[in-house]
């Protein structure tokens, strides 16, 4: 079966465009829905098999990266988005889209004393766009399934992984949902730190508890095409970026 | 009730903010010690907010509770004016709150607004509000540090202690009256004052033509009226001084100008165009938003770069954001629309070590400058979601009260919506952002509810934009592009609603209802509704048919659209409010009636002085302190700032190499996804060559733009360029003569490159004045700063080639002849040293040269390409190799110079136009010989393992240095 994308856009998304491309490229078929017309009817998500939250900048991010959107996400399609994630279909938040879902309740990050994680401010206090080197921790996570590291570009400001204590982060640890961690390079551009943004357990990415939601800092989407490599010159020729196979792993996920 | 909330970090995390604050404070000296701590918050007023409610809203909404403590209580409650316990407040720790003044752009207090109600609760309004905490300093030295570091008096607001008020407002209601102006009985004095005071900033000329004008029809203008004139008239809309009459003498005899940019850079284009005939790939010059040229079979490209120097100097953080949201507008605003793909941003800044004491009163620091600019930048390009792909930053001591922001924007727009013709009986149709009093100048804004006063703002300047609201409207007006649903389309630029409608109905003739007009506050008079510069807005030209559509279009996704009149075929600008006519003017007096006035230019060349040689570094010193110098150091800190990937297409970027830290010639973006076609991004300026000759400067400016778009791969028969002009006074006749001089060097190498200039912008008057010490006025201006910004194309990106080494056992090949033409160079700046002739540019050699290096790339010869530039040979050959991690054995004997012999530093240094360096491997070799037939070109070097740098001339080792040591240099200067 081919399964069906919903890429959701809100004020402020702006990759959702190829993002949808590569999902189209990994075989499925996609919508870009403004969040507007999902709350006008939440019924519509069950049309779907995949729900992506793409980069950006939802409302601006002005209250914090992804809170609003976030906050629109609990109080009013709270349902339709239980009722997905239960019928076994799948998430996937990059960027924006992850500090969206880390505010949605969706990442089985809160407990009884409220959220146990969030994305903080980078340690330098600033947007950074570079490319890392990551390593894949947990065989929970659908979307990560078959890779092991993978070169991909960051472009955030919101992005360090940071839990309320260590217990917190061992919990999360224990059920495998830390899944994606920024790596130390062994040769490509990742120059030091190799974790720029000082995420706790260099935390890149993390999965809820069934890994059928995903919500990673790097751009996959921004590695399917070799060009988009920043060292493709100095390197043998290869065709595909790596990041499609994420998204191959959702459409295979469906076959 | 007005409820606050402020936000701290959590105990054990970093106070990011005042950590920032401190560090700066002791490097501007503002004080000996102190200690910091800072605050963000909201100020909150609802009817339905009770105590419980808001600390809901601060857990759940405005605080992020695993980084952040929140406080709640009501402005005037004590504990939360305490000093947070991390900054073991002593004796004299001083609270400093600084809040936005009313009426400036707030996005942030917006997003809350809208965040509270999707609680269900209803809020009449937010503020966002930073406190921060001070010890140890004086109360001197706390105001030094409020005015210089913490607030922008011209947007924001500092309150030492507690906040004065208990309420937040919103403004009063306007009453109407219709004002008019009286100019008839005006003497030549009165017109001048008038001009000045009414800030109408017009020549006496065009006064008494206005005078005359009304008094022939026997009435006094109304205000409204005489702002249209003063707005349609002004040197930001028509140009008038450039675009003018002009009597120019230089060296060659007195040439007459109608109008000088038609008969200079137009006309190149106009007579390149006629030469291509049905190969003419320009499609829309010089008079749209941005120029437009043909991209592959479906897409046209268009290209614009802005100005926004003025309100940055002022605000650096509003003027740059609001710069580059208005050149994005520009792009939108295009035919009928186009997709932005990428930016480019040009800076000029006075040296951010500049000490302090040397700073005139009233002059922000460059290194505040510099960081607000780049700020402004970041934050609407990245949440715009366009990459900001190429730029430069310039610096020169001049600059200094007067930094310079170019602003560029790239748009892919379909082939068949390139064109707009706006059609009589359309609707008049504000989409966008809602009016306020931003920008217009002089308005004064009443601030009630902060100070209990009337307090005097100057809108003029101080804007600050919203992004979301822009991407918003890009959002649905593609939409609407496409649904065919508008006939015309036009940004809210400068002159607000009057240049746009004016601009729009100038054909046809508009009738337009002020009090139509979506507002952000009450109290807007009819004249400021219509010259309000409030950023976001378009204005479209839509067929009643279609209004229904595009409205209810634009309101599912949150975009108000309001028609505000029609274009009536009349040919008068009507202008209504509330049923009163308060405007009444035929557009062919708006557009043809001001009067001619002819300026004076002259320029008088300067005899080639020799150079200075007294008191040299060693070359290697030389090499060190070029790569360290501030025109030329890494700006990693600036790019990595800016997404430069969004969108998906990034294929060359700016930075590249082993490390990801080479400079990179050229950006290259691939605008379609599933093509390789690729846009490539380019600039050319060289400021310190002006000081020697305006048109070797703008002709070197050109061929570097060239030259850098060639480097990576461009098609040099397919570069399109702009040209920017930021000048000083030009009603002084030398000023004016460099700038007519630079435009005769624009019009000759566009001629000669067959490269067409497509559109292009000036900003005069960038000088700045101030009183010294001893009570003397003093001014500065800038050095005359032509910016070229090149678009080229390339058929596939894959094809294209990077600047840093590849492998050692390569050839490296020194492409071009070098002159003796140190003059203005680098190594004359790093030595302090003299005279020296200019680089110049011989045109058709340097066309043959590019396109050899193009075919040469083409075939696949060349594995990476550096173009020369500042610092020459020596420079260039450093950064290939650091890029690279690998060495480089240069050899100064084989270099191409004609028949001169040059010694080895000016074989080096001298930055000599239309070179390149180019690593290409052995065995092809003879291809790449073959490609440069008559040309000069010659082997100098080899590529090497071992990370070094060395340069020989004969037997004598001039330069031996590590990489490491050399890339050092480059990057400490302006490393964060």
């Amino acid at each position: 079966m081919t399964p069906r994308v919903l890429v959701l856009r809100a004020p402020g998304s702006n990759c959702d465009v190829e993002t949808a491309y590569a999902f189209e490229q990994a075989g499925a078929t996609t919508e870009r829905l403004h969040v507007n017309r999902w709350l006008e009817a939440p019924q519509l998500a069950a049309d779907y098999q995949i729900l992506c939250l793409p980069g950006g900048f939802s409302y601006g991010d002005d209250l914090g990266a992804g809170r609003i959107l976030g906050n629109q996400l609990r109080h009013h399609l709270a349902d339709s988005l239980a009722a997905f994630r239960d019928r076994g279909k799948l998430i996937l938040g990059i960027c924006n889209g992850f500090q969206i879902l880390v505010k949605s309740g969706l990442l089985d990050i809160d407990d009884e004393q409220g959220p146990a994680a969030t994305l903080n401010w980078n340690k330098s206090g600033r947007f950074i766009d570079r490319w890392v080197n990551l390593r894949v921790a947990s065989d929970r996570c659908v979307f990560l399934q078959g890779i092991e590291s993978i070169e991909l570009p960051i472009a955030h400001a919101e992005g360090q992984f940071l839990g309320r204590d260590d217990a917190a982060l061992d919990r999360f640890e224990d059920a495998g949902q830390l899944a994606l961690r920024y790596a130390e390079a062994d040769g490509g551009c990742n120059s030091q730190p190799y974790n720029p943004n000082g995420a706790a357990r260099d935390v890149a990415g993390m999965c809820d508890r069934s890994g059928r939601v995903f919500g990673l800092m790097p751009h996959p989407e921004r590695f399917i095409d070799r060009t988009q490599h920043p060292q493709w010159t100095r390197r043998a020729k290869f065709d595909e970026g790596a990041g499609l196979q994420l998204f191959r792993n959702a459409v295979g996920y469906f076959a | 009730m007005l409820w606050e909330i402020d936000l701290h970090p959590r105990a054990g995390l970093p106070d990011l903010d005042a950590d920032g604050v401190a560090a700066d404070v002791i490097a501007l000296r503002l004080a000996q010690k102190v200690r910091v701590a800072s605050s963000r918050g909201y100020l909150v007023q609802g009817p339905e907010l009770s105590p419980e409610r808001i600390e809901r809203l601060a857990r759940e909404l405005f605080a992020d509770t695993v980084a952040e403590e929140y406080l709640v209580g009501q402005v005037s409650d004590a504990k939360l004016a305490a000093a947070p316990e991390r900054i073991a407040a002593g004796e004299g720790t001083q609270l400093v709150q600084v809040l936005l003044k009313p009426g400036v752009m707030d996005p942030v207090a917006q997003s809350a607004e809208a965040g509270v109600r999707d609680f269900g609760w209803e809020v009449d309004a937010v503020r966002t509000l930073r406190k921060y905490w001070i010890a140890d300093a004086t109360a001197e030295e706390v105001r030094a540090i409020s005015s210089e570091l913490l607030a922008n008096d011209a947007i924001e607001q500092v309150i030492v202690g507690p906040l004065p008020f208990d309420r937040l407002q919103s403004g009063s209601a306007y009453k109407f009256e219709l004002k008019t102006v009286a100019i008839r009985d005006l003497d030549a004095a009165g017109l001048v004052r008038l001009s000045k005071e009414g800030q109408l900033y017009l020549q006496p000329a065009e006064m008494e033509t206005i005078q005359r004008y009304f008094v022939e029809l026997g009435r006094e203008p109304t205000d409204i009226e005489l702002e249209t004139v003063a707005q349609t008239w002004s040197e930001h809309c028509s140009h008038k001084t450039l675009a003018g009459r002009i009597a120019y003498r230089d060296e060659d005899g007195d040439r007459q100008f109608e109008n000088m940019l038609k008969e200079t850079i137009f006309a190149a284009t106009q007579e390149l165009r006629r030469r291509w005939g049905k190969n003419d790939w320009c499609v829309s010059v010089f008079k749209d938003n941005a120029g437009i040229v043909k991209f592959d079979d479906q897409f046209n490209v268009a290209f614009k770069v802005e100005t926004h120097n003025h309100p940055s100097a002022l605000e650096p953080y509003g003027g740059a954001n609001t710069g580059i949201g208005g050149v994005i507008r520009d792009t939108i605003g295009t035919g009928l629309g186009a997709k932005p793909i990428c930016n480019t941003d040009v800076f000029c800044f006075a040296p951010p070590d500049t000490a302090v004491e040397d700073l005139p009163t009233g002059v922000l620091h460059p290194k505040l400058v510099m960081r607000g600019v780049v700020e402004g930048v970041r934050d609407y390009g990245n949440r715009m979601g366009i990459p900001t792909v190429n730029g430069a930053v310039y610096f020169d001591r001049r600059y200094l009260g007067n930094p310079l922001v170019y602003c560029g924007n790239v748009g892919l727009i379909p082939c068949d919506k390139s064109f707009k013709e706006p059609q009589p009986g359309d609707l008049i149709v504000a989409v966008g952002g809602k009016t306020g009093r931003d920008g217009i100048h002089g308005a004064t804004f009443s601030s009630a509810e902060l100070t209990h006063e009337s307090e005097s703002l100057s809108g003029g300047a101080v804007q600050i934009g919203n992004a979301i609201e822009e991407k918003k409207v890009l959002d649905v007006l593609l939409e609407a592009r496409d649904r065919n649903l508008f006939t015309a389309m036009t940004d809210c630029g400068a002159g607000g609603f009057s240049s746009a409608v004016g601009e729009m109905g100038e054909k046809i003739g508009a009738e337009v209802h002020l009090d139509k007009a979506p507002v952000k506050y009450a109290g807007l008079s009819y004249t400021e509704l219509w010259i309000s510069e409030a950023q976001e807005r378009m204005v479209l030209s839509v067929p009643e048919a279609n209004w229904a559509e595009l409205h209810q279009l634009c309101a599912s996704e949150g975009v108000e659209a309001t028609a505000i009149g029609t274009f009536e075929p009349t040919g008068r600008l009507v202008l209504k409010y509330n049923g009163n006519v308060v405007g009444d003017m035929p557009m062919a007096f708006l557009h043809d009636g001001r009067p001619p006035v002819v300026r004076q230019a002259s320029y008088t060349s300067k005899p080639v002085a020799p150079l200075s040689t007294t008191n040299t570094m060693s070359v290697a010193d030389s090499l060190q302190a070029i790569l360290g110098s501030l025109n030329v150091a890494s700006k990693e800190s600036i790019i990595r700032q800016y997404d430069h990937e969004v969108q998906g297409g990034s294929a060359i970027k700016p930075l590249v190499g082993v490390q990801c830290d080479g400079p990179g010639d050229a950006a290259v973006v691939r605008p379609v996804l599933g093509s390789r076609r690729g846009v490539v991004i380019s600039c050319g300026m060289n400021p310190r060559y002006g000081d020697f000759d305006p048109y070797h400067m703008a002709a070197s400016a050109i061929d570097e733009a060239l030259r850098n778009c060639v480097a990576v791969g461009a098609d040099p028969a397919r570069i399109a360029i702009l040209d920017n002009f930021c000048w000083g006074d030009c009603e002084r006749s030398e000023t004016l003569g460099a700038l007519v001089r630079a435009a005769i060097a624009c019009h000759d190498l566009s001629l000669i490159f067959e490269t067409p200039f497509i559109s292009g912008k000036d900003s005069l008057n960038n000088e700045f004045s101030y009183f010294d010490d001893a009570g003397q006025k003093q001014t500065i201006a800038i050095p005359s700063s032509l910016l070229i910004s090149a678009m080229g194309q390339v058929a596939d990106v894959a094809q294209c080639v990077t600047m840093d080494l590849k492998r050692a056992g390569n050839l490296l090949y020194l492409v071009g002849e070098t002159k003796d033409e140190l003059g203005g160079s680098h190594y004359t700046l790093v030595n302090n040293l003299d005279g020296g002739a200019v680089p110049t540019v011989d045109g058709l050699r340097a066309k043959a040269t590019f396109a050899a290096v193009h075919r040469a790339i083409g075939d696949g010869s060349i594995v990476s390409c550096h173009d020369l530039s500042e610092g020459g040979l020596a420079a260039a050959a450093a950064e290939m190799a650091f890029a690279g991690g690998l060495g480089v054995e240069v050899q100064l004997d084989g270099v191409p110079t004609g028949t001169a012999s040059l010694s080895p530093v000016v074989k080096l240094f001298s930055e000599s136009n239309s070179r390149f360096l180019c690593e290409v491997a052995p065995e092809h070799a003879a291809v790449f010989e073959g490609q440069f037939a008559s040309l000069p070109v010659a082997q100098v070097g080899v590529v090497v393992e071992s990370p070094l740098v060395t340069i020989k001339a004969g037997v004598e080792t001039l330069v031996n240095v590590a990489n490491d040591q050399l890339k050092e240099s480059w990057q400490s200067p302006l490393r964060y």
